[in-house]
């Protein structure tokens, strides 16, 4: 089962003839994935050789998905042309976008958010500024190293990409249903709450990870929906205790404004819910591995 | 990035928001031919990052140009929360005003759209009206792609119940003020106060913008707005060679890779502190995935250039980057540093985990720098290097 990707995904890549996107599709093939194609208009009707795996380019996304049948496509397109990029995934209907580019302007992200939901929300977006989703043994979609863990029944959702690499090793005896990186941006596609929502309903997960860090107040949100719709264990980390009030820590949407956004609230507001929170990763690793022993 | 009060208004007076005359001085003397191309008489308005400066005695009104040096004499230099005063605006005096309102447009992060906010209680604290008066306070959803046309101000005017008197003129503002957000690639554009004046115009007379720096790829005109005097050198150095830094009050010199691992990094180190006297981290710096030698070496010059530093802690988890290239950077730092002439002589913690950690580890006991530990879990490494730096 596992959410969001599995074995049938069939994955293009818009930017893929790019250096990032020419590195994490060999990367992703490696893993297993199914690449069926890149996107780049400039270079349709060729194709590229990964290790003797031939990808096919085309022009467009619609073409991509007519011609192969994608219904998942992962975005390594530079900040300036994202949005056009991203539009055009969801005038496709492709069903799941994965934009991991870093550095989209706020106004163009509010913008193909707006523009997504205005379409009825055909498709699903996970990021900007995240490293994607992996489903392990089945398919990697993003830039999550793929050989961290195996299989298994947790699921993890979270905000940061190292985070979510780090939490994957301290658990990687027991193993992942699905590891989602939703990105650190200010406005983004897939929240915690998407991803709780789509693990409570997955039922090869047993217990579900959900990492935060400081800037808004989606843990507070994911905090009140698993209060009133999450039957199974969740465990919580949250970073940027010691993030000052006013400064930006790295990822755009990571910044406490006057009193919102601290990380003290999101936690109080977690274990308010149920949620055991960790004071680290990997106190946060060893929470979830008692509850999974029972 | 937050801008000056006069840096808001040229751009409200470019996209149209109606403002008064005013421009920026950095001496008393300017102050007197800026007056006088005021007619003779100004207000002197600090100019500072913070609220509240009128209050604190950093607006002041000048009858005439000598009183206009006078008063920015009194106001340059001045301490308002914290923030030295620089500069000063001499602005063009307002005409009786009648009435203060409120108006801004913002991200609603909560809604991933954009907000605006009216007000017809404006000149103080927003905040304050939104607590005390919540329904005095109008937020209107406002749809990235729709945007503010007319229809949609007036509907925003209507819904802050304006007076009808100035609701049209208000909309028309607010037309402008949209331009202004959107042109300017602006997190927050805020007018407060918005005045009605008693000849029947509506002004700007002070304002809040916030820009998003994701954009500056195509604002270049914004590097300008840039407030370099009061950057931190330690940022401004890091800034310089592409480095994710913020300096922070403690002890403990921090690299890392990856915004969140860094964050927790932080509060490990913290937590660790606790324990070590109350030790604190003394910076941020992500060197993002890459971690190469280069960038490691600049990380550290940045660190261990920071005479706060008693001990630093380099945090990597190697995803896709190996261990081993990680490993191998930091020692190619260092001799890169030595060789440069720079003294190392702090401690280093470092704990390499992830990709190729066994190897990495290796790497860095095999070249057994004196100054460089091993500490192979996140929580060990932490305390280890809290304990170095209350040791100093």
């Amino acid at each position: 089962m596992a959410i969001f990707l599995n074995k049938d995904s069939k994955v293009i890549v818009q930017g893929m003839t790019g250096a990032t996107g020419m590195k994490h599709t060999k990367l992703m093939l490696g893993d297993g994935t199914n690449i069926v194609g890149g996107v780049n208009p400039r270079k349709a009707g060729t194709s590229v050789d990964f290790d003797g795996t031939e990808v096919p380019v085309f022009g467009t996304v619609k073409e991509a998905m007519e011609k192969t049948g994608a219904n998942v496509s992962v975005l390594f397109v530079p900040p300036a042309f994202s949005k056009a990029a991203v539009v055009e995934a969801i005038d496709a209907e492709i069903p799941l976008a994965v934009v991991i580019t870093e550095g989209i302007a706020v106004h163009d992200s509010a913008a193909f958010w707006a523009y997504a939901k205005s379409k009825g929300n055909k498709t699903r977006i996970i990021g900007p500024n995240c490293p994607g989703l992996i489903t392990p043994g089945q398919s990697n979609a993003g830039i999550i190293p793929g050989d961290i863990t195996k299989p298994g029944r947790i699921g993890l959702v979270s905000k940061s990409g190292t985070l979510t690499y780090q939490m994957m090793y301290e658990l990687r005896d027991i193993g992942f249903s699905s590891a989602v990186g939703i990105g650190g941006d200010p406005v983004i596609g897939t929240t915690h709450i998407d991803a709780l929502e789509a693990f409570e309903a997955d039922p090869d997960t047993d217990l579900i990870v959900m990492i935060g860090e400081i800037g808004g107040d989606a843990e507070e949100r994911a905090a009140d929906y698993i209060k009133a719709n999450v039957t199974k264990p969740v465990v919580g980390y949250v970073a940027g205790f010691t993030a000052p009030e006013g400064k930006t820590m790295g990822h755009a949407g990571a910044i406490v404004s006057g009193s919102s956004g601290t990380a003290q609230a999101k936690k109080e507001a977690l274990e308010a819910a149920g949620v055991k929170v960790g004071k680290t990763p990997t106190e946060t690793a060893k929470l979830a591995r008692a509850i999974l022993a029972g | 990035m937050d801008l000056f009060e006069y840096q808001a208004r040229d751009l409200f007076a470019k996209h149209g928001v109606p403002v008064l005359a005013g421009e920026v001085i950095d001496t008393p003397e300017a102050a007197r031919e800026a007056t006088e191309r005021l007619g003779g008489k100004s207000v002197v308005k600090a100019q500072v990052k913070v609220g509240g400066r009128g209050k604190a005695g950093g607006v002041k009104l000048a009858a005439n140009p000598d009183e206009a040096v006078a008063r920015a004499t009194d106001i340059l230099g001045m301490d308002i929360k914290g923030h030295t005063v620089h500069k000063v605006m001499i602005a063009e005096l307002s005409p009786e005003i009648e009435a203060e309102y409120y108006v801004s447009y913002l991200l609603d992060r909560t809604n991933r759209t954009f907000l605006a906010m009216a007000s017809v209680q404006g000149g103080m604290d927003i905040e304050e009206v939104a607590e005390k008066t919540p329904e005095a306070l109008a937020k209107v959803p406002v749809n990235a792609v729709e945007g503010v046309d007319i229809e949609k101000a007036r509907e925003i005017v209507a819904q802050a119940k304006f007076p009808a008197d100035v609701a049209e003129k208000v909309a028309e503002a607010m037309v402008t003020l949209w331009d202004t957000f959107v042109a300017e690639d602006a997190l927050l554009v805020e007018v407060n106060p918005l005045v009605k004046t008693k000849d029947g115009r509506i002004l700007a007379l002070d304002g809040k913008v916030s820009l998003d720096a994701n954009a500056d790829f195509r604002q270049p005109e914004h590097e300008a707005l840039e407030d370099k005097d009061a950057a931190n050198p330690l940022e401004a150095a890091a800034k310089a060679k592409g480095l994710n830094y913020v300096k922070l009050d403690g002890e403990v010199g921090i690299i890392g890779n990856g915004a969140g691992l860094v964050m927790s990094t932080l509060d490990v180190v913290a937590y660790a502190g606790e324990a070590h006297g109350g030790v604190k981290p003394a910076n941020f710096l992500d060197i993002g995935g890459g971690a190469s030698a280069e960038v490691m070496a600049n990380g550290l010059e940045i660190i261990l250039g920071d005479a706060d530093v008693k001990s630093v802690f380099v945090n990597v988890f190697g995803g896709i980057t190996a261990c081993d290239e990680v490993a191998n950077g930091i020692v190619q730092a260092l001799e890169l540093l030595a060789s440069k002439g720079e003294k190392v002589e702090k401690p280093l913690v470092v704990r390499l985990d992830g990709n190729n950690a066994e190897l990495g580890r290796k790497i860095l006991s095999d070249a057994n720098h004196p100054l460089v530990q091993r500490v192979d879990t996140m929580d060990g490494a932490a305390d280890k290097a809290a304990e170095l730096a209350a040791a100093k």
